[in-house]
């Protein structure tokens, strides 16, 4: 989460005091990433000093400093807004690595180790959802921010699914193993 | 008391080398105001599980309770006005008749059980006006969306006094914000004291659900527990 890019695009509507940007930073997020005082005056500074905001001299670091984005700042947040964040790495999370090695575990049903993890995202998906049922119908940032969430638990979830059919598909008609097993070299070797 | 449980229900298609054990010792129950989903892969037995407990269905054992009074102990007459009466069914493809207007097609089951036309269409309308749908009340199916036509049809699943819901898929072929609109229809509907089983392989639709229940070749595997407050979401350490 960039905090720096996040307040940039605040101010980017208009001036600002510090203690209003630390409010509508909050709201923005749907209230899902409080952000303490020092966290904003620390980036505030950090923008400052890179010429991506400029500040009325007046009281030094008070919550009522005023801040306005340079053009610098503004180049620097549409290029961010505009930049997809790096999604390219294979998936080496540790959900992946356990129904991997449950795999090469003998005795072990890899089906209910699967299970166990696909129930364990469908609760916090409950509760991701109960939030959405009772604000987020009158709050679309906390509808986007739940939304967000909802899709990345379910995508591993559908991960955890098509393994389940794979392995299912692998017990009645085994692979054959690959002989040459360039792609997995390389996915290994990447960083 | 639940509304409806399923005391080692199995089911046994075919026979010989040909059978298939579509479910197996199923225990369900779903008390008045919860909604269950019923989750797992194709295959895994979810429709099967609610034609029986819809009572569409025989098991080959076990035994469907409605309102504790079991369904083998019921005449066929018994049977078919617990369908007509007490069950509303909401299925993927199963959808509105194409000549009646929407209320109609609301009105419809009471109408079939014997309730004066004006009756039926009153009771019709107050169900559409419960769920949201009070503007659609004079539309033919083919005036609606796929979302509005899945939605008047939980209307004439709950229409009456009608207390449980059974969906199969419901929102098979809706996009992700029509899936959501037919999720919020049960839950409400389940707010009013209906009990709710939805099968779906979603687990967007399933985490509307009370509790979640897992199926796998036939057999409960799993289920949820009952969720902790979301509170709990709102209150992560900040990344810097
Ligand atoms: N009428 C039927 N005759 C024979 N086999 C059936 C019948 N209905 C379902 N089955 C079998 O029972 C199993 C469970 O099916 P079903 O309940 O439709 O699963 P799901 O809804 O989870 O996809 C499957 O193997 C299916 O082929
Ligand atoms: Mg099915």
């Amino acid at each position: 989460m960039s905090v720096r890019h996040a307040l940039l695009a605040l101010l980017s509507a208009g001036p600002k005091y510090g203690f209003q940007l630390r409010q509508e930073f909050e709201a923005s997020t749907g209230d899902v990433w409080p952000l303490n005082v020092g966290q904003v005056y620390s980036t505030l500074q950090r923008l400052e000093h890179a010429g991506h905001i400029e500040s009325d001299d007046s009281a030094a670091d008070s919550p009522q400093k005023s801040f306005r984005i340079t053009p610098e700042g503004e180049k620097e947040l549409d290029h961010w807004l505009r930049t997809p964040p790096d999604m390219t790495s294979p998936p080496r999370d540790q959900l992946v690595i356990k129904v991997l090695s449950a795999l090469v575990v003998p005795g072990i049903d890899v089906r209910d180790v699967i299970q166990v993890h696909r129930r364990y995202l469908v609760e916090l998906m409950q509760m991701w959802t109960r939030l959405k049922e009772d604000e987020a119908e009158f709050d679309l940032t906390l509808a986007l921010v739940v939304d967000a969430e909802l899709f990345r638990l379910d995508s591993v979830i559908r991960w955890l699914d098509a393994a389940g059919g794979r392995l299912q598909r692998a017990v009645i008609d085994p692979p054959i193993p690959s002989t040459v097993p360039l792609l997995r070299r390389r996915i290994v070797v990447r960083r | 008391m639940s509304f409806l449980e399923l005391r080692k229900v199995t089911k046994f298609y075919g026979e010989g080398a040909a059978q298939v054990r579509a479910i197996e010792d199923v225990e369900l129950s779903v008390d008045r105001g919860a909604l269950v989903a019923v989750m797992g892969p194709s295959g895994s037995g979810k429709s099967t599980l609610l034609t029986i407990a819809g009572s569409l269905e025989e098991p080959t054992s076990g035994e469907v309770l409605i309102e504790g009074a079991p369904l083998s102990k019921m005449s066929r007459n018994d049977k078919a006005r617990l369908r007509r009466r007490t069950i509303g069914y909401v299925f993927q493809d199963f959808n509105l008749l194409a000549g009646l207007t929407a209320v109609e097609n609301v009105s419809l089951p009471l109408e079939l059980d014997g309730v004066s036309a004006k009756r039926a269409y009153a009771t019709g309308m107050a169900a559409l006006e419960e769920l949201g749908l009070a503007d659609l009340a004079t539309r033919y199916p083919d005036e609606l969306s796929g979302g509005e036509r899945q939605r008047a049809s939980i209307a004439r699943a709950v229409v009456g006094e009608r207390h449980l819901l059974l969906a199969d898929e419901p929102s098979g072929a809706l996009d992700s914000t029509n899936g959501e609109a037919v999720m919020r229809m049960i839950h409400a509907a389940c707010k009013r004291g209906v009990a709710a089983v939805v099968v779906t392989h979603d687990a967007h639709l399933a985490s509307w659900a009370d509790r979640v229940v897992f199926l796998r070749d036939g057999r409960v595997v799993d289920q949820t527990s009952p969720p902790p407050s979301p509170e709990s979401l709102l209150a992560p350490a900040p990344e810097p």
